[in-house]
């Protein structure tokens, strides 16, 4: 279907102050979104009250109205603006909360204003826990099930649903007061009678535990003929229980097997048709027991999301353009892909390389803030880093960090004995991949590290392998330096390895540099025309009767 | 264990070796497939083929007993970027590398598999030559230039099942004969699925053979190589156009292209992926799909209507009888690896007998 027409007049609404949350990547999207529908013939009519940020600029919208974002500034703007219809989508959850709201007190309905990208029932559905869990239980899915007792009886009978372990929390006390972890049926009835008895209400929420189950997200775009593609797959590295905003993530997902992963594909089609986004990006967010192919689904976000941002980076795929475009009628074929430009839209992007984002904390700002990571999320922003293989990937990323310890390698820990070291393991925070680095130079072993942590064993592993080229006896040579630059070591630890200075690495490795590999949403199958790079270092490769090696850029 | 990897315009790779040591040589092509390696190894339609995958990180998940398309591997080769050490997966019984080493399968790391990608994507069809033993370029050079074309080999005999065999459906309504040219095992799963018990055939099997055991609908199977050289394959087809409904997948419909008196030819580098957007031209919609083929046909006859085309570069990937029971597609409906959205092939092969 070509575009729509009939729509003159579009109103987006901006996600607002940056907050923890839901920062820059809002104004990344937003800004996408606008530029789209302008180069479409549109007026777009932009509403932000946070006028530090890009799509506020003056020749992004037609109007640009920097106000505070509440339901009686918007009415005000939709009566002089008259507005066709309102993209809620790409403000983030602000945009999304004031949509329902100008839905519900009927503002929307009299001055005649529709709601593209997601529909009020799709917005209320993804939101609403309840509704959200019902939907998942018509189509045969599973939100993880809790219940709220009151007495031992319900605990029983609910409990049989849920499983073991389950989470007991005992209603209004301070600090989670008298609340625990249920192993077995044994332990059972004397911790839910504790926590009974802890809470002034005698009322207890018992949630199943997913600690240590793997977390996955999905990327997924649909349009107005039902066409549905995920743009990219997301892992986790520190399993459930930390926020997927304050975790180490990975693109694409790594320690699936194709059933798997297709399992939660389905899932996910299943889900954007179910919530009945119907136009647009959806970001779904999946817990996976390591032990079986049982999963969850942990919610859906019916709009553009702080993983849609790094989704699109990560595969060339610009989701809130895509997005904005079929909110406005296209079709998926419709949109050409803008790197190959040969190819439409409508396909599934694969990639050649590793992507690994970290979370950036400021405790210094948030003094009284714990450093414990849980399911609130405390980071202020993120680094990305795309490598061709997660090693290198990784250590780009913390480089990328800024902090005061940029690098896996430069610090050590000997100070602490074993039982802090675990420890520090065991509860996540943002110096965890620094204590699992420690572990392994002390040679305890993954099983002993997965054991406390549940990070999945394929990425400790692949830390272990740079602990132990690290840690290899060899002499100061050329092709080991190569073999650890292509691992991602930074001339810095290589010197600190060697004994050396950056200054000697970087003449041993002068007539050496990193290779520019193109992101291309193809993995290489087709040429690509307006690729971005990052740098990598690659091995190169040769002809028969030529002495020279050559090294593949793009 | 250093491993070189040398192409037949003498372009070569230095790497480590995984899985068997020892020399292998085929036609180099690339998957992009970013899961499923052990489906696409397992893969009879890679007779005769090196694949290269493109996704850098292989191996993570392990093998298992399940995610295989046939016996034992049937790659002539395998080559990706970062072959893991460990296999971490609930699923898993073994690492990828000793999997290999078990099947004899020989294997190259750590080159730049994008370099490769790219060298095959403009240069098209390139026959290559691994060897862990003799690591000097010239000789590999040389050996790589009498590594024989692809299409002048008979692979389906190769891959074939020697016996026929039967495989009931647990609500049978109807029986398909399925000729094997080198079957997925996910295509016979997803038949019986539906309804359909079949008897799976060897690819030299007889018409008379056939006509005798009196199936609803003859299904004809993927497989390696030049549709061109499956002759048999091509007569049967001719023999039952018209008189009983024919279906088919991949080779199967090359095949059926062919009996009909259209035309395949060569692409440049093929179709091997699971992320091909098909479009079904009667419905509008768009599947994502996974493929696995060098060959695609043309030149369909008047009565055939296309059904189905890839939207990367218009390819015909499906086609029909405007009257009778006479239908193929050329992706892979099973998908195994790949998204499942065209299963509905599987119904509509069923619905049409």
């Amino acid at each position: 279907m070509p575009k729509n027409t009939n729509i003159k007049r579009i109103l987006i609404i901006g996600a607002g102050p940056i907050i923890i949350g839901q920062a820059a990547e809002f104004d990344y999207s937003g800004t996408q979104a606008c530029k789209a529908l302008m180069k479409e013939g549109y007026e777009v009519i932009l509403v932000n009250s946070n006028p530090a940020t890009i799509m506020t600029d003056e020749e992004l919208a037609t109007k640009t109205y920097i106000e505070p974002l509440t339901t009686e500034i918007l009415e005000e703007i939709i009566k002089k603006e008259r507005p066709d219809v309102l993209l809620p989508t790409l403000g983030g959850q602000t945009a999304l909360n004031l949509a329902k709201d100008l839905y519900e007190s009927g503002i929307l309905e009299k001055y005649g204003v529709g709601i593209i990208g997601a529909s009020y029932e799709a917005i209320k559905r993804g939101e609403d826990r309840a509704l959200f869990a019902k939907a998942m239980e018509e189509i045969g899915l599973k939100v993880p099930p809790n219940a709220i007792v009151n007495s031992l009886q319900e605990g029983f009978n609910s409990i049989k649903e849920i499983g073991f372990p389950a989470i007991l929390r005992p209603a209004f006390t301070l600090g989670g007061t008298g609340g625990s972890i249920v192993y077995n049926m044994e332990e059972f009835p004397s911790k839910l009678s504790a926590a009974l008895e802890a809470s002034p209400i005698h009322q207890v929420l018992i949630d199943k535990s997913l600690i240590g189950w793997k977390e996955f997200e999905l990327e997924v775009i649909r349009d107005t003929k039902d066409n549905v593609v995920i743009v990219c797959s997301i892992e986790n590295f520190d399993p459930m229980g930390v926020h997927t905003g304050d975790s180490i993530t990975v693109a694409p997902a790594q320690t699936l097997t194709d059933k798997q992963y297709q399992m939660l594909r389905d899932a996910s089609l299943a889900i954007i048709r179910k919530i009945g986004v119907d136009t647009g990006g959806s970001n779904i967010q999946f817990a996976v027991d390591p032990n079986s192919d049982d999963f969850y689904v942990i919610e859906m976000n019916p709009r553009v999301s702080r993983s849609s941002a790094l989704a699109s980076k990560a595969t060339g795929f610009p989701i809130a353009k895509v997005a904005a475009l079929l909110a406005v009628g296209y079709t998926l074929d419709e949109i050409k892909n803008d790197i190959t430009k040969n190819t439409p839209i409508s396909f599934e992007p694969s990639i050649d390389y590793v992507v690994v984002k970290i979370p950036r904390f400021d405790f210094a700002k948030f003094r009284e803030s714990s450093k414990v990571l849980g399911t609130t999320m405390k980071s202020v922003g993120e680094v990305m880093a795309i490598g061709r293989t997660f090693k290198e990937s990784l250590m780009k990323a913390i480089r990328s960090l800024e902090t005061d310890n940029p690098y896996l390698f430069m610090k050590d820990y000997e100070a602490l004995s074993y039982d802090e070291l675990i420890t520090n393991i065991r509860i996540p925070t943002p110096e965890r991949i620094f204590y699992i680095k420690e572990a392994f130079m002390r040679g305890i072993s993954i099983d002993k590290i997965h054991e406390v942590s549940h990070i999945d064993k394929w990425f400790l592993h692949q830390i272990k392998e740079l602990v132990e080229a690290y840690k290899e006896d060899v002499p100061f040579d050329k092709n080991y330096i190569f073999e650890l630059k292509i691992l991602g070591f930074s001339n810095k630890e290589i010197a600190k390895k060697f004994n050396k200075t950056e200054k000697e690495i970087e003449e041993l490795l002068q007539d050496l540099s990193p290779t520019f590999k193109a992101v291309d949403t193809c993995a290489g199958e087709f040429k690509a025309y307006t690729p971005y790079y990052y740098s990598s270092w690659e091995y190169p490769y040769y002809k028969v009767g030529q002495e020279e090696a050559i090294f593949d850029n793009d | 264990m250093k491993a070189i990897l040398c192409l037949e315009d003498g372009t070569y790779f230095i790497g480590k070796s995984f899985g068997k040591a020892g020399e292998c040589f085929g036609e180099v092509v690339f998957n992009t497939a970013i899961t499923g390696y052990q489906e696409i190894i397992t893969d009879p339609s890679y007779k005769g083929q090196i694949v290269v995958m493109t996704n850098p990180q292989i191996g993570n998940y392990g093998v298992n007993d399940n995610d295989i398309e046939s016996d034992a591997p049937k790659v002539a080769g395998f080559v990706v970027k970062d072959i893991s050490k460990i296999d971490s997966n609930h699923s898993s019984v073994s690492t990828l590398s000793s999997y290999l080493e078990k099947y004899g399968i020989v294997g190259i790391s750590n080159i730049d598999t994008r370099a490769l990608v790219k060298i095959l994507r403009e240069r098209g069809v390139t026959r290559g030559f691994i060897s862990t033993l003799d690591l000097t370029p010239k000789t590999i050079y040389e050996k790589v230039k009498m590594v024989k074309d692809i299409s002048s080999l008979d692979l389906v005999s190769e891959v074939t099942t020697e016996k026929i065999y039967k495989v009931e459906a647990y609500k049978s309504s109807k029986h398909f004969v399925v000729i094997d040219f080198g079957i997925k095992k996910s295509i016979i799963k997803y038949l019986v699925e539906n309804g359909i018990s079949c008897t799976v055939v060897p690819a030299n099997i007889s018409k008379e053979d056939i006509e005798h055991m009196d199936p609803d609908a003859i299904f004809l199977s993927n497989g390696p190589g030049d549709p061109a050289n499956v002759l048999n394959g091509i007569s049967i087809a001719k023999h039952f156009f018209g008189k009983k409904p024919v279906f088919g997948i991949c080779l199967g419909h090359q095949i059926m292209a062919l009996a009909i008196g259209a035309k395949t030819y060569k692409l440049k580098f093929g179709h091997h992926g699971a992320n091909h957007p098909v479009k079904d031209l009667r419905s509008k919609k768009i599947a994502i799909t996974s493929q696995n083929h060098n060959y695609a046909v043309e030149d369909l006859p008047d009565f055939m209507e296309v059904t189905h085309i890839n939207l990367l570069d218009n390819t015909i990937e499906g086609m029909a009888h405007k009257n009778i029971p006479y239908y193929s597609v050329q992706f892979h409906p099973e998908a195994s690896p790949g998204p499942h959205d065209a299963l509905y092939i599987f119904k509509e092969f069923k619905d049409m007998v």
